[in-house]
């Protein structure tokens, strides 16, 4: 009993910006990042895969930084912006990174597939030409059980080259 | 799975935090990168009270030279440690562990500090100041305090902090040029705890003489292990084949492995002999290549 009403005294005002919506709630501490935006927003795209903060299917960016949003406390990401996979496609046209994964087949089951997506938009964020070996190290906390991870490392790297390439088109626009 | 209950405050001041941790309960805990923490919340393993989170308090967080130590704050994350050019040129060692420690993921939000307060004898980063002699700053409202990496560490999950302090800083000597250090951690697949990791930190005068070795062993026992007779051994000595091998089997002896998923324990000691042999090698080429 003690218990139920120390969770009840403690409800907490958030305001975040998920997906560059700014959202309002009272919440307990205890409330998970994952369980706000799965079942509070409903935004169901980011996963649960473990218990255990291994898999990385709960992957968003929080400030710009992959976390894992089952490590983490919504009451810890008040005031900061968070990105959930239904944040990468803009006016109906997919993200780069989603145009990898369904170019290269980067998926079968498609559990993981929102985590890894996530981890690689935050991989492609710091390191705009990754090799090979600097995509499976920046997606080693991110887990797959169907795909044996090439054709994931592929749609990075083909992600890495669309988005390459639209930078280059930026840069050369005023010279023209 | 869900944690119990708890009420949360995220000071933004260390001296509001020393307030806060003055008043609440001895079950209440502070919250740094979450990334053990809060996974032994879910597990329910941990109830606490309340959460102090430290995540704002922005004095936490640095990483620099002075006054003969590298100082790292309690708040500086793995992924920082990890990149740092500073840490990469002088203290290899450091992003040696840090760049081993979880995966990218983790290394966002895990702090130094934590990976050292948690004291698992699986954390990488114990091992790692063991060898380099690091002290530890504690804070609470009544002052400061340094504590030396042997008083640091007592037992599984229970190190010297007392819970009204506050780790602040882990400061590490600069050692003077002929220093050089390596971590060596052996694991069943990337991102997971070690089976076995060694830390060490030498350094030579002129002639190639061993005048201080540290070293550490990670995960086999039931805290983080100096290999004191090693390091003696190789106090006055060149680091030859044969004193390496010596010193290796020193350390080997010093570790007290329980046989567990991650292998036997004579698996355990075994690897731990390997591993040191290993890194005295890595140690010695960069403390005469001239990079620590
Ligand atoms: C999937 C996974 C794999 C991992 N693999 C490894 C690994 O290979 N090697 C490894 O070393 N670690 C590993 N970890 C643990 C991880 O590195 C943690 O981040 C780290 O051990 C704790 O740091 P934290 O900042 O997250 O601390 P928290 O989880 O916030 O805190 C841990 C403990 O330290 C206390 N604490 C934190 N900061 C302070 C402070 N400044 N003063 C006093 N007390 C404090 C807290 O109260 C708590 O008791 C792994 C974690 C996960 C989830
Ligand atoms: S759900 Fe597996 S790491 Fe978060
Ligand atoms: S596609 Fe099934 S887990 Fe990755």
């Amino acid at each position: 009993m003690e218990e139920v009403l120390r969770g009840l005294a403690s409800k907490m005002h958030v305001e975040i910006t998920v997906n560059e919506q700014k959202k309002e709630a009272d919440v307990e501490p205890r409330l998970l990042l994952v369980h706000f935006l799965r079942e509070n927003l409903s935004l169901t795209g980011t996963h649960i895969g473990c218990d255990t903060s291994n898999c990385g299917a709960c992957t968003v960016l929080v400030n710009g930084k992959a976390v894992k949003s089952c490590t983490m406390f919504t009451v810890q990401a008040s005031g900061k912006e968070v990105m959930t996979v239904e944040g990468l496609a803009k006016g109906g046209k997919l993200h780069p990174i989603q145009e990898g994964f369904w170019e290269k087949h980067g998926l079968q089951c498609g559990y993981c597939t929102p985590g890894m997506m996530m981890a690689g938009v935050a991989l492609l964020q710091k390191n705009s030409n990754p090799t090979e070996e600097e995509i499976r190290r920046g997606i080693s906390g991110n887990l797959c059980r169907c795909t044996g991870y090439v054709k994931i490392v592929e749609a990075i790297q083909y992600a890495a080259e669309k988005l390459r390439e639209a930078q280059q088109q930026k840069v050369e626009v005023p010279a023209r | 799975m869900i944690p119990a209950p708890f009420e949360y405050s995220s000071p933004k001041t260390l001296s509001d935090a020393f307030t806060l941790l003055e008043t609440s309960g001895p079950d209440s805990k502070i919250l740094a990168g979450g990334q053990s923490l809060i996974p032994v919340m879910k597990l329910r393993l941990g109830q606490p009270s309340r959460l102090i989170d430290i995540n704002n308090i922005q004095e936490l967080s640095y990483l620099r030279e002075a006054d003969g130590y590298l100082r790292i704050g309690a708040l500086t994350r793995m992924v920082d440690l990890e990149s740092s050019d500073l840490i990469k040129k002088k203290y290899p060692i450091i992003s040696d562990t840090a760049s081993h420690i979880a995966d990218p993921t983790v290394r966002n939000m895990g702090t130094a500090g934590g990976n050292v307060s948690h004291a698992d004898p699986a954390n990488d980063l114990p091992g790692t100041m063991v060898a380099l002699g690091a002290e530890f700053v504690a804070a609470s409202s009544k002052g400061t305090r340094v504590i030396k990496a042997k008083d640091f560490f007592v037992d599984t999950f229970t190190t010297d902090l007392k819970h009204e302090e506050i780790l602040t800083e882990i400061r590490v000597p600069m050692y003077a040029p002929g220093t050089g250090g390596a971590y060596l951690k052996l694991e069943k697949r990337v991102g997971d705890f070690a089976i076995a990791g060694v830390g060490v930190q030498i350094s030579l005068d002129n002639d190639g003489t061993c005048t201080r070795a540290g070293i550490g062993l990670t995960a086999v026992g039931p805290s983080v292990i100096e290999a004191v007779e090693a390091e003696k051994a190789l106090v006055g000595k060149k680091l030859t084949e044969e004193a390496t091998r010596a010193a290796a089997s020193l350390a080997s002896d010093a570790s007290t492995p329980t046989s567990d998923l991650r292998g036997p324990a004579d698996y355990k000691k075994e690897m731990i002999k390997v591993l040191t042999s290993r890194a005295l090698k890595r140690a010695h080429q960069r403390a005469v290549g001239g990079s620590a």
